[in-house]
């Protein structure tokens, strides 16, 4: 119990790796060996990466103090920037790399207004909400655009690994998940990106450039919904302008069942990821074992209540035993 | 005389039509640690705040070790060897002493732009020393800084101006909100400033921590000087009668 705080700061994670442990042989059990079956393990981890990015962007900005509800937004909207670009004949590499582009100037936008005029990111962020998904549908004149023939779609959708058993983009989320896991852990912008969120005041006076370190990951956060929007769209094969509605609160969600403070300072990429893969695995293992499929956002919805009561607990037992030890 | 590691020359500073600072010069010797007593609003905050780089003076100049500069953020005044350590202590809860340590100054095996890999081993190695130095015993540069008392991290603010040899250490209000054990422990650690020849100011409503501590003591009221004497030719009766 001593030890609590310290766990809790640097394995947030934790409790989470529990629960999946615990959900998935509860699946496996119930569905009777189906759950763990490579069909339906292809298929929980080929859904995995779109909203495993979206996680792990949310989950760096709120570590570093903000929050961005236009993820789910962007998602639609920079797929649908791209295939519009593509039906005008443009090749794929540029018409990706100007969708992401807008991402990241979202992100900026959503950076800059925030900090500039001091408002919640929160508010900021749900007005970009409306305002991207509104341009989604504009820019796609009412029609979807019909995507070419000729795209690289082996890059992100098809089948790889032993057995298949994994896409292509699984390996585009690996890859980035390690690479965000370093950053945090491995780089000084790691140290200044947890100070900003730990206690923004000693991080400022400490010469951190806080301002500049808020909009990078405001950046980050949007070109990773705007990527995983890419895959998804690739998958399936048309730019539909709902996709990723409702996406954002998932990530939200992902990001405290995965540990993330509310707070801000603390969180892992790993906690997103195992946040993105429980809410998966309840929507998979409830069909499978037969629940009626309309309690999947119950559980989640109960679930995250659950991880920020479990969180904030922990916090509260760990500092009242702290001030035991010491008196 | 030696040249004054820190003077300022007959600076100003106005907020939205309230004179804070009227014509202040105050010149330091090195290694002095000088004691600065007031009231609330005696204008000690923002003579601090300019000292510190956080904001910049409408009228004067200041001159480290005898050259003017200019500092327009924390940063510029930290490379100038002005180091601040505020009440609410400029260290942040949830990660370890060590990453507090060199928070904006750390150390890296390679790096692009100022951004790079961290040097760990070197972080922890300098840390342990680093906290030896100021005479702190903790157990571990890994522990959190959420996990010390309040006396303990303004040891370790102590400990990583000194590791980066600041010339002069501000402590603002360094004692607030501190048991009286702990307040000692602190008033020990700004003791020690002048053996390592640092020059310390030292802001506290408390004279009487003030006196512990000081060599010299200022007085401010209503943004003037009104008091600067040695601590020996001094009373703290004196000090609060011109208060």
């Amino acid at each position: 119990m001593r030890n609590l705080f310290r766990i809790y700061l640097e394995k947030p994670e934790l409790a989470g790796i529990a629960l999946l442990a615990i959900l998935i042989a509860v699946f496996e059990f119930r569905s009777g060996g189906v759950f763990l079956g490579a069909d339906n393990v292809r298929g929980i981890l080929g859904l995995l990466p779109e909203v495993g990015l979206v996680s792990i962007g949310v989950t760096i900005l709120m570590i570093c103090g903000e929050f961005d509800l236009s993820v789910g937004s962007v998602f639609a909207l920079t797929p649908m920037l791209a295939a519009v670009l593509m039906e005008g004949d443009m090749p794929f590499l540029p018409a990706v790399l100007i969708g992401l582009a807008l991402a990241a100037f979202i992100g900026f936008l959503n950076g800059v207004i925030t900090l500039r005029f001091g408002i919640p990111s929160f508010i900021t962020t749900l007005g970009m909400l409306f305002m991207a998904r509104s341009l989604t549908v504009v820019i796609s004149g009412g029609f979807p655009p019909v995507l070419p023939d000729d795209l690289p779609n082996w890059l992100f959708t098809q089948y790889i690994g032993p057995g298949g058993l994994i896409r292509a983009s699984f390996v585009w989320f690996a890859g980035i998940a390690l690479l965000a896991s370093a950053m945090l852990s491995l780089t000084n912008f790691g140290n200044w990106l947890k100070s900003t969120g730990g206690f923004l005041e000693a991080a400022s006076s400490m010469g951190i450039p806080v301002n500049r370190v808020k909009i990078v990951c405001f950046m980050l956060s949007s070109m990773l919904a705007g990527f995983a929007g890419l895959i998804e769209v690739l998958r399936l094969g048309s730019p539909l302008p709902s996709i990723g509605d409702g996406l954002e609160l998932q990530a939200v969600a992902s990001a405290v069942i995965g540990g993330t403070s509310l707070a801000g300072g603390v969180g892992t990429v790993l906690g997103a990821i195992v946040g993105a893969l429980l809410i998966r695995v309840i929507d998979n293992g409830l069909v499978l074992t037969q629940v009626d499929a309309n309690w999947f956002k119950f559980a989640v919805g109960a679930l995250t209540i659950f991880a920020v009561v479990a969180n904030a607990w922990l916090r509260r037992t760990a500092r009242r035993i702290r001030i035991e030890t010491r008196a | 005389m030696t040249t004054p590691i820190i003077e300022i020359r007959r600076l100003h500073k106005w907020y939205a039509g309230v004179h804070a600072l009227k014509d202040v010069s105050l010149s330091i010797e090195p290694a002095q640690v000088v004691g600065l007593v007031g009231d609330n609003g005696a204008g000690k905050s923002t003579l601090i705040k300019i000292l510190s780089g956080v904001h910049r003076p409408d009228g004067g100049e200041v001159l480290i070790e005898g050259r003017p500069v200019q500092m327009r953020t924390p940063k510029d005044a930290m490379r100038l060897g002005i180091e601040t350590i505020y009440q609410s202590n400029s260290m942040v809860p949830t990660m370890s002493i060590a990453r507090n340590l060199f928070l904006g100054r750390e150390p890296l095996h390679f790096g692009v732009a100022g951004v790079g890999i961290l040097d760990q081993t070197r972080m922890r190695r300098e840390s342990v020393q680093a906290i030896a130095d100021v005479d702190l015993h903790l157990r571990s540069p890994e522990a959190l800084v959420g996990e010390l008392s309040g006396g303990q991290r303004q040891g370790v603010a102590i400990a990583r101006a000194m590791h980066f040899k600041s010339k002069v250490l501000v402590l603002d209000e360094p004692t607030n909100h501190l048991s009286v054990k702990e307040t000692n422990k602190v008033i020990g650690f700004i003791r020690g400033l002048k053996a390592q020849g640092v020059t310390g100011i030292f802001i506290s409503h408390n004279i009487h921590h003030v006196f512990q501590c000081c060599s010299r003591i200022v007085a401010m009221a209503r943004g003037e000087i009104v008091f600067d004497k040695p601590v020996e030719a001094t009373h703290i009766d004196e000090v609060h009668d011109v208060l």
